[in-house]
């Protein structure tokens, strides 16, 4: 097969394929999220989020005025006003005086209703009904009518979410959370790599070996001994059982292992030669790692900065045993884990909220991606 | 300028010893290579001096100071990589400058010594470019400049053209050689390929397993091999083994029976040998004569020919001979199969016992010294056996 110019295979275009349908199928719960989170909120309960472009089908009622509201014409009297609440952009398609047959008359169409006359509905919700006799009516008439709505976004639900709901608190407290207990631990694991491989002192690969035996180690493990711990010593230097300083250092003390590992692999693969170059330069431990390997280890720095990040981002369990859930410390995850047990029906609200909490992982992954590539490989490659 | 001491140095690493206790002495301005077959220690004898490697025991003096525990920086050394180890993210300028700058040089003395240093190897115009847009000479030279630019006392490098092609290695020997004479420094060069020891040294410092084997100027290692490890590492082609039997012995030289039964006698100290003990004789490619030239002959056959231009290698075999090398000019008709008589001189040959060392020749070739009157030094001479 020739394709702009170039043969290509079978094989190549059922990969290429393949590989646009995992996009397909890894990014659709994303955009869905996102369409809805910008729908009217009468409209997301009404449909699915990939009708958003379509008009939505309602069903609904409105009752028209009483005998009081009649007035006197040439022909006899009527009742006139409108079905659709104030300022609605639906229309109505059809209409009917029984709730069994929604879908009896067109609009526009004329219709006796309640053997008292004939009513007209028109699509804008106008109706009118007229009589010869006078209405004797005290309660109005139900009609029921099907009106279609066009599409409508809104960044309301981002507005209520943010102000009302707590989330842009919410926001601000987790990225207090992520930015420290991400730079932390990579500031410690960067020297301590470094040490791991271009210092000789006794008991390096014992150390070592420790480091790595601690990546095994679960989380939920250690978690409750970690806070009593650190309530304890907390406690004699008067330090509040759950702040932020607990959580830092917590995440820290998880993102270490990992952070180790990687960056020793990576500082390890820069060559000796190099290295002992800056030494006959006259450059100390010191400088050789600020001046040569934190510049050459950009790649490998960042892409442990975005596992990191992400995943203290997205942490809820960390952050419900260091944290309390007062507004000033509440996370995101948390947050939203609040507002689906109060808000649970409210999908506007869920949906905003949850994209929300996805932005900021996006726009990392996005930004820094040709380092999470480089660096995954970093090592493997010589590059 | 600097002179270079070494004292019974030892280097263990764990429990393997990999230099077994090393002396030498390395004069002022002197071009000092260290050549041996990989594995022998010559790297971790440069490491040593460089102090990239603490020295086990034993001592080092540089200009007559002991630097066994004196780190790299204050050796007054330079080293030269053989993978260049330029900082890949600074530019050629932050390279060269890089040492210069930890030491808090000024920055305009940092800024002449660089464009000194450029100046010289001819890199002006690459200054602001990084290592990657190099070429591997360029790169080879940014390595050399960054070690000029510290006005080292002694030069070290590290089998510095072994990353480049052959016509470029040809090119930066030159320059290397050029650069000794022009700056006047002590340089020690470590390489496993004969021919730039041959070219560039003043001195050549052959080494095997941890031990210094001979120390002697290109053409005294040459024609005065001490072993029979030197005789065969020195000279291209390989010097060729041949057993022989002592046929007699007497004060002017040892007569031994070639295989095929001609004598042949070799002008070499007879004391301790005695007829019918079994030696064995070294005869070079060069000194090998396909038509019969010479003192004695020995009859073989050729087995394959090797036709470069200007020479003629063949390779030739004979009962109980491993393969022997005959080197003759470009006009040889000799192919394979041929039958000839292959000559050779005494007063070229050598003569090596059980032990493999050589029995000291009665006569020293003058060529052997010609190195250390300064004659040659640090240009590449006109070195006859070198092919």
């Amino acid at each position: 097969m020739k394709l702009a110019g170039r043969y290509v295979t079978g094989g190549q275009v059922a990969g290429q394929v393949l590989l646009l349908l995992l996009v397909v199928i890894w990014t659709l719960p994303t955009v869905g999220l996102l369409v809805s989170s910008l729908r009217d909120k009468d409209q997301l309960i009404a449909s699915g989020w990939w009708s958003a472009l379509s008009s939505t089908e309602i069903a609904n009622q409105g009752r028209t005025g009483t005998a009081d509201d009649q007035v006197e014409t040439a022909d006899g009297y009527q009742i006139a006003g409108n079905l659709l609440p104030e300022d609605s952009p639906a229309e109505i398609g059809f209409w009917s005086d029984n709730i069994n047959d929604i879908t009896a008359y067109e609009a526009g169409q004329s219709a006796p209703v309640d053997d008292t006359g004939a009513m007209t509905v028109n699509a804008d919700g106008s109706y009118s009904w007229v009589s010869p006799e006078p209405f004797t009516l005290e309660r109005g008439e139900r009609v029921f009518y099907q009106a279609f709505v066009p599409p409508i976004f809104t960044l309301d639900n981002y507005r209520e979410v943010l102000a009302a709901e707590g989330i842009g608190r919410a926001f601000i407290n987790t990225a207090t959370v992520a930015i420290p207990a991400t730079i932390i631990p990579i500031l410690i694991a960067a020297f301590c790599a470094y040490a791991f491989t271009w210092m000789s002192f006794p008991g390096r690969n014992w150390l070592f070996a420790i480091v790595v035996g601690l990546l095994v180690v679960p989380l939920q493990m250690s978690l409750i001994p970690l806070l009593r711990l650190y309530n304890d010593v907390g406690a004699t230097f008067g330090v509040e059982a759950k702040s932020y300083l607990g959580i830092w250092l917590a995440h820290t003390g998880f993102g270490l292992p990992l952070a180790i590992y990687l960056l020793r692999n990576y500082i390890g693969s820069l060559p000796r030669d190099l290295i002992e170059s800056a030494k006959v330069d006259g450059a100390t431990h010191f400088h050789i790692f600020t001046r040569l390997v934190m510049p050459l280890s950009v790649p490998a720095l960042a892409s442990f900065a975005i596992f990191q990040f992400l995943w203290v981002w997205n942490d809820l369990l960390v952050a419900l045993v260091f944290l309390s859930k007062r507004e000033d410390q509440i996370v995101l995850t948390s947050q939203l884990r609040e507002l689906l047990g109060s808000r649970g029906d409210n999908w506007e609200i869920l949906t905003s909220g949850a994209f929300i909490s996805m932005i900021v992982p996006l726009l990392v992954f996005f930004a820094l991606q040709r380092y999470f590539v480089r660096g995954l490989t970093a090592g493997s490659v010589k590059g | 300028m600097a002179t270079v001491k070494l004292s019974d140095v030892k280097k263990a690493f764990g429990s393997v010893e990999i230099i077994k206790g090393v002396d030498l002495d390395i004069h002022d301005n002197e071009f000092v290579v260290f050549v041996g077959p990989s594995g022998c220690g010559k790297s971790t004898l440069l490491r040593l001096i460089a102090g990239l490697e603490d020295i086990s025991s034993g001592e080092l003096t540089i200009d007559g100071k002991r630097m066994n525990d004196t780190p790299p920086a204050e050796r007054g050394i330079a080293m030269v990589f053989q993978s260049y180890a330029l900082y890949p993210h600074m530019t050629v300028y932050e390279n060269m400058a890089f040492g210069l700058k930890l030491a808090k040089f000024d920055k305009k003395v940092i800024d002449d010594k660089v464009r000194e240093a450029a100046r010289i190897l001819q890199l002006e115009h690459l200054l602001q470019r990084k290592p990657k847009e190099l070429s591997g000479g360029q790169r080879q030279r940014v390595a050399i400049g960054r070690s000029i630019v510290r006005d080292p006392k002694v030069f070290l490098f590290d089998e510095p053209l072994s990353n480049l092609d052959a016509a470029l290695r040809v090119q930066m020997r030159i320059e290397i050689a050029k650069l000794h004479s022009d700056l006047d420094a002590t340089m020690i060069y470590v390489t496993h390929d004969q021919v730039e020891a041959m070219t560039l040294a003043d001195k050549i410092v052959v080494l095997q397993a941890g031990i210094v084997v001979q120390v002697g100027s290109p053409l005294e290692l040459y024609y005065h091999p001490q072993n029979k490890f030197v005789a065969g590492f020195i000279g291209s082609p390989k010097m060729n083994f041949v057993p022989v039997e002592v046929a007699a012995t007497d004060g002017t030289g040892v007569t031994v029976t070639l295989p095929g039964g001609n004598t042949l006698l070799v002008p070499v100290d007879s004391r301790g040998v005695a007829p019918g003990a079994r030696l064995t004789l070294g005869v070079r490619p060069e000194h090998m004569s396909e038509t019969g030239q010479g003192d004695a002959t020995m009859p073989v056959q050729c087995v394959v020919v090797e036709r470069l231009g200007g020479d003629t290698y063949g390779y030739v075999q004979s009962d109980g001979v491993e393969l022997m090398t005959v080197q003759t000019d470009g006009t040889s008709r000799m192919k394979p199969g041929d039958r000839l008589d292959v000559g050779m001189r005494g007063a070229t040959c050598h003569l090596f016992g059980d032990d493999d060392q050589a029995l000291p020749l009665l006569e020293r070739n003058d060529l052997a010294d010609i190195g250390k009157s300064g004659i040659l030094a640090g240009a590449p001479g006109p070195a006859p056996a070198v092919h």
